[in-house]
Protein backbone atom coordinates (compact mmCIF):
# COMPACT_ATOMS: atom_id res chain seq x y z
CA UNK A 1 0.00 0.00 0.00
CA UNK A 2 2.71 2.42 1.00
CA UNK A 3 4.63 1.53 -2.13
CA UNK A 4 1.59 2.20 -4.25
CA UNK A 5 1.05 5.60 -2.67
CA UNK A 6 4.72 6.38 -3.17
CA UNK A 7 4.35 5.58 -6.85
CA UNK A 8 1.17 7.52 -7.39
CA UNK A 9 1.98 10.57 -5.26
CA UNK A 10 5.25 12.21 -6.24
CA UNK A 11 6.83 12.29 -2.80
CA UNK A 12 10.08 14.24 -2.88
CA UNK A 13 13.12 12.25 -1.76
CA UNK A 14 13.58 14.59 1.18
CA UNK A 15 10.93 16.04 3.38
CA UNK A 16 11.81 18.09 6.41
CA UNK A 17 15.26 16.85 7.24
CA UNK A 18 15.98 19.64 9.67
CA UNK A 19 16.27 17.22 12.56
CA UNK A 20 19.52 15.93 11.04
CA UNK A 21 21.10 19.20 12.17
CA UNK A 22 19.83 18.38 15.66
CA UNK A 23 21.53 15.02 15.35
CA UNK A 24 24.73 16.76 14.32
CA UNK A 25 24.62 19.10 17.31
CA UNK A 26 23.96 16.21 19.67
CA UNK A 27 27.06 14.54 18.25
CA UNK A 28 29.10 17.66 19.00
CA UNK A 29 27.79 18.02 22.55
CA UNK A 30 28.49 14.39 23.31
CA UNK A 31 32.11 15.50 23.43
CA UNK A 32 31.57 18.37 25.82
CA UNK A 33 28.32 17.83 27.64
CA UNK A 34 29.62 20.06 30.44
CA UNK A 35 28.98 23.06 28.21
CA UNK A 36 25.40 21.86 27.92
CA UNK A 37 25.02 21.47 31.67
CA UNK A 38 26.42 24.93 32.37
CA UNK A 39 23.37 26.43 30.70
CA UNK A 40 21.20 25.31 33.63
CA UNK A 41 22.96 27.52 36.11
CA UNK A 42 22.76 31.02 34.73
CA UNK A 43 19.05 31.60 35.38
CA UNK A 44 19.30 29.82 38.73
CA UNK A 45 21.97 32.24 39.87
CA UNK A 46 19.76 35.15 38.94
CA UNK A 47 16.88 33.64 40.84
CA UNK A 48 18.97 32.95 43.93
CA UNK A 49 20.64 36.35 43.96
CA UNK A 50 17.32 38.11 43.73
CA UNK A 51 15.35 35.70 45.89
CA UNK A 52 17.88 35.63 48.71
CA UNK A 53 19.43 39.04 48.37
CA UNK A 54 16.89 41.49 47.07
CA UNK A 55 13.52 40.00 48.05
CA UNK A 56 13.72 40.91 51.77
CA UNK A 57 14.43 44.54 50.81
CA UNK A 58 11.35 44.72 48.58
CA UNK A 59 8.65 42.82 50.44
CA UNK A 60 5.29 41.86 48.97
CA UNK A 61 3.31 43.82 46.45
CA UNK A 62 0.07 43.70 44.53
CA UNK A 63 -0.37 42.12 41.13
CA UNK A 64 -3.92 42.01 39.74
CA UNK A 65 -5.34 42.30 43.23
CA UNK A 66 -3.17 39.52 44.72
CA UNK A 67 -0.34 39.96 47.15
CA UNK A 68 2.76 38.50 45.55
CA UNK A 69 6.23 38.02 46.99
CA UNK A 70 9.08 39.50 44.98
CA UNK A 71 10.67 36.13 44.13
CA UNK A 72 7.29 34.85 42.89
CA UNK A 73 6.99 37.97 40.76
CA UNK A 74 10.45 37.83 39.31
CA UNK A 75 10.95 34.07 38.79
CA UNK A 76 8.68 33.76 35.70
CA UNK A 77 10.37 36.84 34.23
CA UNK A 78 13.76 35.18 34.69
CA UNK A 79 12.36 32.11 32.99
CA UNK A 80 11.24 34.18 30.00
CA UNK A 81 14.51 36.13 29.89
CA UNK A 82 16.63 32.98 30.02
CA UNK A 83 14.55 31.41 27.25
CA UNK A 84 15.28 34.54 25.23
CA UNK A 85 18.99 34.68 26.05
CA UNK A 86 19.56 30.99 25.35
CA UNK A 87 17.79 31.18 22.02
CA UNK A 88 19.66 34.33 21.02
CA UNK A 89 23.05 32.87 21.94
CA UNK A 90 22.42 29.72 19.91
CA UNK A 91 21.16 31.43 16.80
CA UNK A 92 23.40 34.50 16.65
CA UNK A 93 27.03 34.01 17.72
CA UNK A 94 27.02 30.24 17.26
CA UNK A 95 25.19 30.44 13.99
CA UNK A 96 27.31 33.24 12.58
CA UNK A 97 30.44 31.23 13.25
CA UNK A 98 29.06 28.16 11.51
CA UNK A 99 27.74 30.26 8.63
CA UNK A 100 30.77 32.41 7.89
CA UNK A 101 33.81 30.69 9.32
CA UNK A 102 33.26 26.97 9.80
CA UNK A 103 31.41 26.84 6.45
CA UNK A 104 29.30 24.12 7.98
CA UNK A 105 26.21 24.97 5.97
CA UNK A 106 28.05 25.16 2.67
CA UNK A 107 28.95 21.51 3.16
CA UNK A 108 25.42 20.69 4.31
CA UNK A 109 23.87 22.29 1.24
CA UNK A 110 25.90 20.00 -1.03
CA UNK A 111 23.68 17.20 0.30
CA UNK A 112 19.91 16.92 -0.30
CA UNK A 113 19.26 19.30 2.59
CA UNK A 114 17.84 22.73 1.81
CA UNK A 115 18.15 26.16 3.48
CA UNK A 116 14.79 25.70 5.16
CA UNK A 117 16.08 22.45 6.72
CA UNK A 118 19.06 24.31 8.16
CA UNK A 119 16.82 27.04 9.58
CA UNK A 120 14.30 24.66 11.14
CA UNK A 121 17.02 22.27 12.31
CA UNK A 122 19.08 24.86 14.15
CA UNK A 123 16.00 26.46 15.68
CA UNK A 124 14.76 23.05 16.73
CA UNK A 125 18.06 22.42 18.45
CA UNK A 126 17.91 25.77 20.24
CA UNK A 127 14.39 24.91 21.44
CA UNK A 128 15.26 21.44 22.68
CA UNK A 129 18.16 22.81 24.62
CA UNK A 130 16.17 25.80 25.87
CA UNK A 131 13.25 23.54 26.75
CA UNK A 132 15.50 21.43 29.00
CA UNK A 133 16.75 24.50 30.83
CA UNK A 134 13.22 25.85 31.19
CA UNK A 135 11.98 22.55 32.59
CA UNK A 136 14.78 22.49 35.14
CA UNK A 137 14.03 26.08 36.07
CA UNK A 138 10.33 25.36 36.52
CA UNK A 139 11.12 22.40 38.77
CA UNK A 140 13.36 24.64 40.84
CA UNK A 141 10.54 27.18 41.13
CA UNK A 142 8.23 24.41 42.25
CA UNK A 143 10.74 23.30 44.89
CA UNK A 144 11.10 26.87 46.14
CA UNK A 145 7.31 27.28 46.40
CA UNK A 146 7.10 29.80 43.59
CA UNK A 147 4.47 27.97 41.53
CA UNK A 148 0.88 28.69 42.53
CA UNK A 149 -1.36 26.97 40.01
CA UNK A 150 -1.78 24.03 37.67
CA UNK A 151 -1.70 26.58 34.87
CA UNK A 152 2.06 26.40 35.35
CA UNK A 153 2.07 23.16 33.36
CA UNK A 154 1.58 25.39 30.31
CA UNK A 155 4.57 27.48 31.30
CA UNK A 156 6.95 24.99 29.66
CA UNK A 157 5.40 25.17 26.16
CA UNK A 158 5.04 28.93 26.67
CA UNK A 159 8.75 29.24 27.48
CA UNK A 160 9.53 27.20 24.37
CA UNK A 161 7.36 29.58 22.35
CA UNK A 162 9.33 32.53 23.73
CA UNK A 163 12.51 30.70 22.72
CA UNK A 164 11.10 29.97 19.26
CA UNK A 165 10.28 33.63 18.62
CA UNK A 166 13.72 34.83 19.68
CA UNK A 167 15.63 31.97 18.04
CA UNK A 168 13.99 32.66 14.70
CA UNK A 169 14.42 36.42 15.01
CA UNK A 170 18.05 36.02 16.06
CA UNK A 171 18.69 33.77 13.11
CA UNK A 172 17.03 36.14 10.67
CA UNK A 173 19.11 39.02 12.06
CA UNK A 174 22.32 36.99 11.88
CA UNK A 175 21.93 36.38 8.16
CA UNK A 176 22.26 40.14 7.69
CA UNK A 177 25.40 40.46 9.83
CA UNK A 178 28.58 41.38 8.02
CA UNK A 179 31.09 41.10 10.88
CA UNK A 180 31.31 40.50 14.63
CA UNK A 181 30.95 44.25 15.21
CA UNK A 182 27.38 44.09 13.97
CA UNK A 183 26.48 41.96 16.99
CA UNK A 184 26.51 45.14 19.05
CA UNK A 185 23.07 45.75 17.58
CA UNK A 186 21.80 42.55 19.13
CA UNK A 187 23.07 43.49 22.59
CA UNK A 188 21.55 46.90 22.02
CA UNK A 189 18.15 45.30 21.49
CA UNK A 190 18.39 42.55 24.11
CA UNK A 191 19.77 44.32 27.16
CA UNK A 192 17.16 47.11 27.45
CA UNK A 193 14.45 44.54 26.86
CA UNK A 194 15.84 42.36 29.63
CA UNK A 195 16.00 45.25 32.08
CA UNK A 196 12.84 47.11 31.18
CA UNK A 197 10.15 44.70 29.89
CA UNK A 198 8.31 44.54 33.18
CA UNK A 199 10.86 41.97 34.27
CA UNK A 200 12.07 43.49 37.54
CA UNK A 201 9.11 45.76 38.31
CA UNK A 202 5.46 45.93 37.18
CA UNK A 203 4.32 47.71 34.06
CA UNK A 204 2.24 50.11 36.14
CA UNK A 205 5.44 51.82 37.24
CA UNK A 206 5.73 53.48 33.84
CA UNK A 207 3.94 56.58 32.52
CA UNK A 208 1.34 55.65 29.84
CA UNK A 209 3.48 56.50 26.79
CA UNK A 210 6.42 54.38 27.92
CA UNK A 211 4.00 51.65 28.94
CA UNK A 212 2.75 51.44 25.39
CA UNK A 213 6.29 51.21 24.11
CA UNK A 214 7.13 48.38 26.52
CA UNK A 215 3.96 46.55 25.52
CA UNK A 216 5.25 46.44 21.96
CA UNK A 217 8.38 44.44 22.87
CA UNK A 218 8.33 40.67 22.49
CA UNK A 219 9.92 39.99 25.87
CA UNK A 220 7.11 41.88 27.58
CA UNK A 221 4.65 39.40 26.09
CA UNK A 222 6.83 36.47 27.10
CA UNK A 223 7.03 37.73 30.68
CA UNK A 224 3.31 38.49 30.85
CA UNK A 225 2.51 35.00 29.59
CA UNK A 226 4.79 33.12 31.97
CA UNK A 227 3.94 35.26 34.96
CA UNK A 228 0.21 34.72 34.51
CA UNK A 229 0.72 30.98 34.17
CA UNK A 230 2.95 30.46 37.21
CA UNK A 231 0.93 32.84 39.40
CA UNK A 232 -2.28 31.23 38.17
CA UNK A 233 -3.86 34.45 36.89
CA UNK A 234 -4.55 33.72 33.21
CA UNK A 235 -6.79 35.95 31.08
CA UNK A 236 -7.96 36.07 27.48
CA UNK A 237 -5.43 38.82 26.89
CA UNK A 238 -2.71 36.18 26.98
CA UNK A 239 -3.89 34.94 23.62
CA UNK A 240 -2.68 38.24 22.16
CA UNK A 241 0.76 37.51 23.60
CA UNK A 242 0.70 33.99 22.19
CA UNK A 243 -0.33 35.29 18.76
CA UNK A 244 2.33 38.00 18.89
CA UNK A 245 5.11 35.49 19.67
CA UNK A 246 3.85 32.92 17.16
CA UNK A 247 3.69 35.52 14.40
CA UNK A 248 7.19 36.72 15.24
CA UNK A 249 8.45 33.12 15.09
CA UNK A 250 6.70 32.34 11.81
CA UNK A 251 7.76 35.45 9.94
CA UNK A 252 11.34 35.23 11.21
CA UNK A 253 11.60 31.57 10.25
CA UNK A 254 10.45 32.39 6.74
CA UNK A 255 12.94 35.27 6.47
CA UNK A 256 15.74 33.05 7.83
CA UNK A 257 15.18 30.31 5.28
CA UNK A 258 15.11 32.78 2.43
CA UNK A 259 18.19 34.61 3.65
CA UNK A 260 20.26 31.47 4.25
CA UNK A 261 19.49 30.50 0.67
CA UNK A 262 20.38 33.98 -0.52
CA UNK A 263 23.66 34.11 1.38
CA UNK A 264 24.93 30.61 0.60
CA UNK A 265 23.44 29.69 -2.77
CA UNK A 266 25.09 32.38 -4.86
CA UNK B 1 22.97 7.31 -24.25
CA UNK B 2 22.61 10.94 -23.24
CA UNK B 3 25.12 12.96 -21.31
CA UNK B 4 25.09 12.91 -17.51
CA UNK B 5 25.79 16.61 -17.52
CA UNK B 6 24.58 18.73 -20.39
CA UNK B 7 25.04 22.50 -20.53
CA UNK B 8 23.99 24.82 -23.34
CA UNK B 9 24.82 28.49 -23.26
CA UNK B 10 25.40 28.11 -19.51
CA UNK B 11 25.94 31.54 -18.00
CA UNK B 12 26.63 32.87 -14.50
CA UNK B 13 26.41 36.56 -13.74
CA UNK B 14 27.16 38.33 -10.47
CA UNK B 15 25.60 41.77 -10.85
CA UNK B 16 27.47 43.14 -13.84
CA UNK B 17 30.34 40.63 -13.70
CA UNK B 18 30.04 37.64 -16.02
CA UNK B 19 31.82 34.66 -14.45
CA UNK B 20 30.69 32.07 -16.99
CA UNK B 21 29.79 33.38 -20.44
CA UNK B 22 27.61 30.88 -22.23
CA UNK B 23 29.47 27.56 -22.33
CA UNK B 24 28.40 24.25 -23.89
CA UNK B 25 29.57 21.12 -22.10
CA UNK B 26 28.70 17.41 -22.23
CA UNK B 27 30.01 14.93 -19.69
CA UNK B 28 29.35 11.24 -20.31
CA UNK B 29 29.08 8.34 -17.90
CA UNK B 30 32.34 6.85 -16.74
CA UNK B 31 34.67 9.52 -18.03
CA UNK B 32 37.01 11.85 -16.21
CA UNK B 33 36.26 15.35 -17.38
CA UNK B 34 38.42 18.35 -16.55
CA UNK B 35 37.93 22.09 -16.41
CA UNK B 36 41.34 23.62 -16.86
CA UNK B 37 42.03 27.29 -16.53
CA UNK B 38 43.72 30.08 -14.61
CA UNK B 39 42.20 31.54 -11.44
CA UNK B 40 39.05 33.48 -12.25
CA UNK B 41 38.37 31.57 -15.46
CA UNK B 42 34.92 30.51 -14.25
CA UNK B 43 35.74 26.90 -13.32
CA UNK B 44 34.43 27.00 -9.78
CA UNK B 45 31.29 28.91 -10.75
CA UNK B 46 30.58 26.22 -13.33
CA UNK B 47 31.15 23.49 -10.75
CA UNK B 48 28.82 25.19 -8.28
CA UNK B 49 26.07 25.35 -10.87
CA UNK B 50 26.54 21.67 -11.68
CA UNK B 51 26.50 20.92 -7.95
CA UNK B 52 23.09 22.63 -7.69
CA UNK B 53 24.27 25.18 -5.13
CA UNK B 54 24.33 28.16 -7.46
CA UNK B 55 21.38 29.19 -9.62
CA UNK B 56 21.96 29.34 -13.37
CA UNK B 57 21.73 32.94 -14.67
CA UNK B 58 20.81 31.90 -18.21
CA UNK B 59 21.19 29.00 -20.60
CA UNK B 60 20.19 25.45 -19.79
CA UNK B 61 21.74 22.84 -17.54
CA UNK B 62 20.68 19.24 -17.06
CA UNK B 63 22.38 17.05 -14.49
CA UNK B 64 21.46 13.36 -14.45
CA UNK B 65 18.63 14.32 -16.78
CA UNK B 66 17.13 16.79 -14.31
CA UNK B 67 16.95 20.55 -13.97
CA UNK B 68 18.88 21.85 -10.92
CA UNK B 69 16.37 24.67 -10.43
CA UNK B 70 13.56 22.14 -9.94
CA UNK B 71 15.22 18.99 -8.64
CA UNK B 72 18.24 20.31 -6.71
CA UNK B 73 17.89 17.99 -3.69
CA UNK B 74 17.15 14.97 -5.90
CA UNK B 75 20.26 15.62 -8.01
CA UNK B 76 22.48 16.36 -5.01
CA UNK B 77 21.44 13.02 -3.52
CA UNK B 78 23.40 11.37 -6.36
CA UNK B 79 26.43 13.70 -6.42
CA UNK B 80 29.61 13.59 -4.39
CA UNK B 81 31.19 16.99 -3.86
CA UNK B 82 34.76 17.70 -2.86
CA UNK B 83 34.90 21.49 -2.42
CA UNK B 84 38.10 23.48 -2.76
CA UNK B 85 38.31 24.34 0.95
CA UNK B 86 37.10 20.96 2.29
CA UNK B 87 34.50 22.43 4.65
CA UNK B 88 34.89 19.57 7.08
CA UNK B 89 33.02 19.69 10.37
CA UNK B 90 35.83 20.72 12.71
CA UNK B 91 33.76 20.12 15.82
CA UNK B 92 33.57 16.41 15.07
CA UNK B 93 36.04 13.55 14.75
CA UNK B 94 37.14 12.01 11.47
CA UNK B 95 34.69 9.11 11.70
CA UNK B 96 31.84 11.32 12.89
CA UNK B 97 32.31 13.52 9.84
CA UNK B 98 31.50 10.55 7.63
CA UNK B 99 28.64 9.36 9.81
CA UNK B 100 26.81 12.65 10.00
CA UNK B 101 27.37 13.42 6.32
CA UNK B 102 25.82 10.09 5.44
CA UNK B 103 22.89 10.94 7.69
CA UNK B 104 22.37 14.18 5.72
CA UNK B 105 21.78 11.89 2.73
CA UNK B 106 19.20 9.99 4.74
CA UNK B 107 21.27 6.81 5.05
CA UNK B 108 20.57 4.53 8.00
CA UNK B 109 23.11 4.47 10.84
CA UNK B 110 23.74 0.74 10.54
CA UNK B 111 24.79 1.08 6.89
CA UNK B 112 26.94 4.06 7.71
CA UNK B 113 29.00 2.39 10.41
CA UNK B 114 30.28 -0.15 7.88
CA UNK B 115 30.63 2.35 5.08
CA UNK B 116 32.61 4.78 7.22
CA UNK B 117 35.07 2.00 8.07
CA UNK B 118 35.45 1.06 4.39
CA UNK B 119 35.93 4.65 3.29
CA UNK B 120 38.50 5.36 5.99
CA UNK B 121 40.45 2.33 4.80
CA UNK B 122 40.11 3.51 1.20
CA UNK B 123 41.70 6.89 1.98
CA UNK B 124 44.16 5.40 4.50
CA UNK B 125 42.81 7.18 7.54
CA UNK B 126 41.72 4.17 9.59
CA UNK B 127 44.16 4.91 12.40
CA UNK B 128 42.93 8.52 12.52
CA UNK B 129 39.27 7.56 12.87
CA UNK B 130 38.90 9.08 16.31
CA UNK B 131 41.16 12.09 15.77
CA UNK B 132 39.77 15.60 15.75
CA UNK B 133 39.62 17.03 12.25
CA UNK B 134 41.49 20.15 13.31
CA UNK B 135 44.55 18.00 14.08
CA UNK B 136 44.84 16.51 10.58
CA UNK B 137 47.42 17.58 8.01
CA UNK B 138 46.30 19.23 4.77
CA UNK B 139 46.64 16.00 2.83
CA UNK B 140 44.66 14.02 5.40
CA UNK B 141 41.87 16.60 5.37
CA UNK B 142 41.74 16.34 1.61
CA UNK B 143 41.49 12.56 1.75
CA UNK B 144 38.78 12.78 4.37
CA UNK B 145 36.88 15.18 2.12
CA UNK B 146 37.12 12.68 -0.70
CA UNK B 147 35.87 9.92 1.58
CA UNK B 148 33.03 12.15 2.72
CA UNK B 149 32.05 12.85 -0.88
CA UNK B 150 31.80 9.10 -1.46
CA UNK B 151 29.56 8.35 1.50
CA UNK B 152 26.37 8.31 -0.63
CA UNK B 153 28.00 6.20 -3.39
CA UNK B 154 27.63 9.02 -5.93
CA UNK B 155 27.28 8.58 -9.67
CA UNK B 156 29.11 11.80 -10.36
CA UNK B 157 31.88 13.19 -8.24
CA UNK B 158 32.71 16.89 -8.45
CA UNK B 159 36.24 17.79 -7.36
CA UNK B 160 37.25 21.43 -7.21
CA UNK B 161 41.05 21.61 -7.36
CA UNK B 162 41.53 18.26 -5.63
CA UNK B 163 45.27 18.56 -5.06
CA UNK B 164 45.92 22.27 -4.68
CA UNK B 165 48.21 22.90 -1.74
CA UNK B 166 49.22 19.27 -1.23
CA UNK B 167 52.77 17.95 -1.08
CA UNK B 168 53.85 15.48 -3.82
CA UNK B 169 53.19 12.36 -1.73
CA UNK B 170 49.72 13.49 -0.79
CA UNK B 171 49.00 14.45 -4.39
CA UNK B 172 49.95 11.04 -5.70
CA UNK B 173 47.85 9.33 -3.07
CA UNK B 174 44.84 11.43 -4.11
CA UNK B 175 45.51 10.67 -7.78
CA UNK B 176 45.71 6.94 -7.07
CA UNK B 177 42.35 7.05 -5.35
CA UNK B 178 40.75 9.01 -8.16
CA UNK B 179 42.07 6.59 -10.76
CA UNK B 180 40.68 3.73 -8.70
CA UNK B 181 37.27 5.43 -8.56
CA UNK B 182 37.27 5.90 -12.29
CA UNK B 183 37.98 2.20 -12.74
CA UNK B 184 34.96 1.51 -10.57
CA UNK B 185 32.85 3.51 -13.01
CA UNK B 186 32.36 6.76 -11.08
CA UNK B 187 32.15 9.76 -13.40
CA UNK B 188 34.64 12.36 -12.23
CA UNK B 189 34.45 16.05 -13.01
CA UNK B 190 37.36 18.09 -11.76
CA UNK B 191 38.88 21.53 -12.02
CA UNK B 192 42.58 22.12 -11.89
CA UNK B 193 45.27 24.50 -12.92
CA UNK B 194 47.89 21.79 -12.82
CA UNK B 195 48.71 20.50 -16.30
CA UNK B 196 50.28 17.27 -15.11
CA UNK B 197 47.12 16.55 -13.15
CA UNK B 198 44.95 17.11 -16.21
CA UNK B 199 47.26 14.98 -18.35
CA UNK B 200 47.34 12.18 -15.79
CA UNK B 201 43.67 12.01 -14.98
CA UNK B 202 41.45 13.49 -17.66
CA UNK B 203 39.97 11.63 -20.60
CA UNK B 204 38.60 14.86 -21.90
CA UNK B 205 38.91 18.45 -20.84
CA UNK B 206 38.02 21.99 -21.70
CA UNK B 207 40.33 24.94 -21.27
CA UNK B 208 38.50 27.94 -19.83
CA UNK B 209 39.62 31.55 -19.86
CA UNK B 210 37.59 34.61 -18.96
CA UNK B 211 34.38 32.61 -18.60
CA UNK B 212 34.51 30.97 -22.01
CA UNK B 213 35.81 27.68 -23.37
CA UNK B 214 38.87 28.31 -25.53
CA UNK B 215 39.66 24.70 -26.42
CA UNK B 216 38.43 21.20 -25.79
CA UNK B 217 39.49 17.61 -26.43
CA UNK B 218 41.66 14.89 -24.94
CA UNK B 219 45.03 16.02 -23.55
CA UNK B 220 46.72 14.52 -26.61
CA UNK B 221 44.29 16.21 -29.03
CA UNK B 222 44.95 19.54 -27.42
CA UNK B 223 48.70 19.14 -27.61
CA UNK B 224 48.43 18.18 -31.27
CA UNK B 225 46.12 21.03 -32.11
CA UNK B 226 47.72 23.84 -30.16
CA UNK B 227 51.37 22.98 -29.75
CA UNK B 228 54.10 21.38 -31.83
CA UNK B 229 55.32 17.89 -31.08
CA UNK B 230 58.51 19.01 -29.37
CA UNK B 231 59.98 22.02 -27.65
CA UNK B 232 63.63 23.09 -27.52
CA UNK B 233 64.52 25.23 -24.52
CA UNK B 234 67.61 27.38 -25.01
CA UNK B 235 69.15 29.04 -21.98
CA UNK B 236 71.22 32.07 -22.79
CA UNK B 237 72.96 34.60 -20.62
CA UNK B 238 70.36 37.06 -19.41
CA UNK B 239 69.81 40.07 -21.64
CA UNK B 240 70.77 38.37 -24.90
CA UNK B 241 67.55 36.45 -25.51
CA UNK B 242 65.87 39.01 -27.74
CA UNK B 243 68.82 39.28 -30.14
CA UNK B 244 69.39 35.53 -30.30
CA UNK B 245 65.73 34.78 -30.79
CA UNK B 246 65.90 36.62 -34.10
CA UNK B 247 68.82 34.42 -35.20
CA UNK B 248 66.95 31.17 -34.55
CA UNK B 249 63.47 32.27 -35.56
CA UNK B 250 63.57 30.38 -38.86
CA UNK B 251 64.37 27.06 -37.11
CA UNK B 252 60.96 26.70 -35.46
CA UNK B 253 57.24 26.96 -36.13
CA UNK B 254 57.02 29.44 -33.30
CA UNK B 255 59.49 31.13 -30.98
CA UNK B 256 58.76 32.40 -27.51
CA UNK B 257 61.10 34.59 -25.47
CA UNK B 258 61.03 34.24 -21.68
CA UNK B 259 63.20 36.13 -19.18
CA UNK B 260 65.65 33.24 -18.79
CA UNK B 261 65.25 31.23 -21.98
CA UNK B 262 64.03 31.03 -25.54
CA UNK B 263 61.52 28.33 -26.51
CA UNK B 264 61.48 26.83 -30.00
CA UNK B 265 58.25 25.03 -30.88
CA UNK B 266 59.08 22.47 -33.54
CA UNK B 267 58.17 19.05 -34.96
CA UNK B 268 61.75 17.81 -34.66
CA UNK B 269 63.55 19.02 -31.56
CA UNK B 270 66.90 17.29 -32.19
CA UNK B 271 67.18 18.76 -35.67
CA UNK B 272 66.48 22.24 -34.37
CA UNK B 273 68.99 21.81 -31.54
CA UNK B 274 71.67 20.68 -34.03
CA UNK B 275 70.96 23.65 -36.24
CA UNK B 276 71.43 25.98 -33.28
CA UNK B 277 74.86 24.40 -32.62
CA UNK B 278 75.85 24.61 -36.30
CA UNK B 279 75.21 28.34 -36.24
CA UNK B 280 77.80 28.57 -33.48
CA UNK B 281 75.35 29.95 -30.92
CA UNK B 282 76.11 27.25 -28.33
CA UNK B 283 73.86 28.29 -25.46
CA UNK B 284 75.06 27.23 -22.01
CA UNK B 285 71.89 25.16 -21.52
CA UNK B 286 69.84 23.29 -24.08
CA UNK B 287 66.94 20.91 -23.51
CA UNK B 288 64.80 19.01 -25.98
CA UNK B 289 61.47 17.83 -24.58
CA UNK B 290 58.03 16.69 -25.69
CA UNK B 291 55.52 19.48 -25.55
CA UNK B 292 53.03 19.29 -22.71
CA UNK B 293 49.62 20.52 -21.83
CA UNK B 294 51.33 23.39 -20.08
CA UNK B 295 52.55 24.72 -23.43
CA UNK B 296 49.00 24.50 -24.75
CA UNK B 297 47.62 26.18 -21.70
CA UNK B 298 50.03 29.08 -21.74
CA UNK B 299 49.54 29.50 -25.46
CA UNK B 300 45.77 29.68 -25.05
CA UNK B 301 45.49 31.68 -21.86
CA UNK B 302 48.62 33.81 -22.11
CA UNK B 303 51.48 34.33 -19.71
CA UNK B 304 50.09 37.42 -18.11
CA UNK B 305 49.09 36.99 -14.51
CA UNK B 306 45.35 36.93 -14.10
CA UNK B 307 44.28 37.20 -10.51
Amino acid sequence: MAALIARVVPIPPVRGRGWLLVERNLMVYRHDWLVLVSGFFEPLFYLLSIGVGIAPLVGNFQVGGHAVSYPAFIAPAMLAASAMNGAIADTTYNLFFKLKYAKLYDAVLATPLRPVDIATGEICWALIRGGLYSAAFLLTMLALGLVFSWWAVLALPAAVLVGFAFAAAGMAGTTFMRSWQDFEFISLAILPMFLLSATFFPLSTYPPVVRLLVELTPLYHGVALLRALTLGTPSWQLLVSVAYLAAMAGVSLWVSSRRIGRVLLK
Amino acid sequence: MGALIEARGLTKRFDSFVAVAGIDVDVFRGEVFGFLGPNGAGKSSTMRMIGCVSPVSSGTLRVLGMDPAVDGPRIRARLGVCPQENWLDEELTVRENLLIYGRYFGLPRRTLADRAAELLAFVQLTDKADAQVADLSGGMKRRLTIARALVNEPEIMLLDEPTTGLDPQARHLVWDRLIQLRQEGVTLVLTTHYMDEAEQLCDRLVVMDGGTIVAEGSPLDLIRAHATREVVELRFVAGRQQALAAEVADLADRVEVLPDRVLLYTQDGDAAANAVHQRGLSPPGILVRRSSLEDVFLRLTGRTLVD
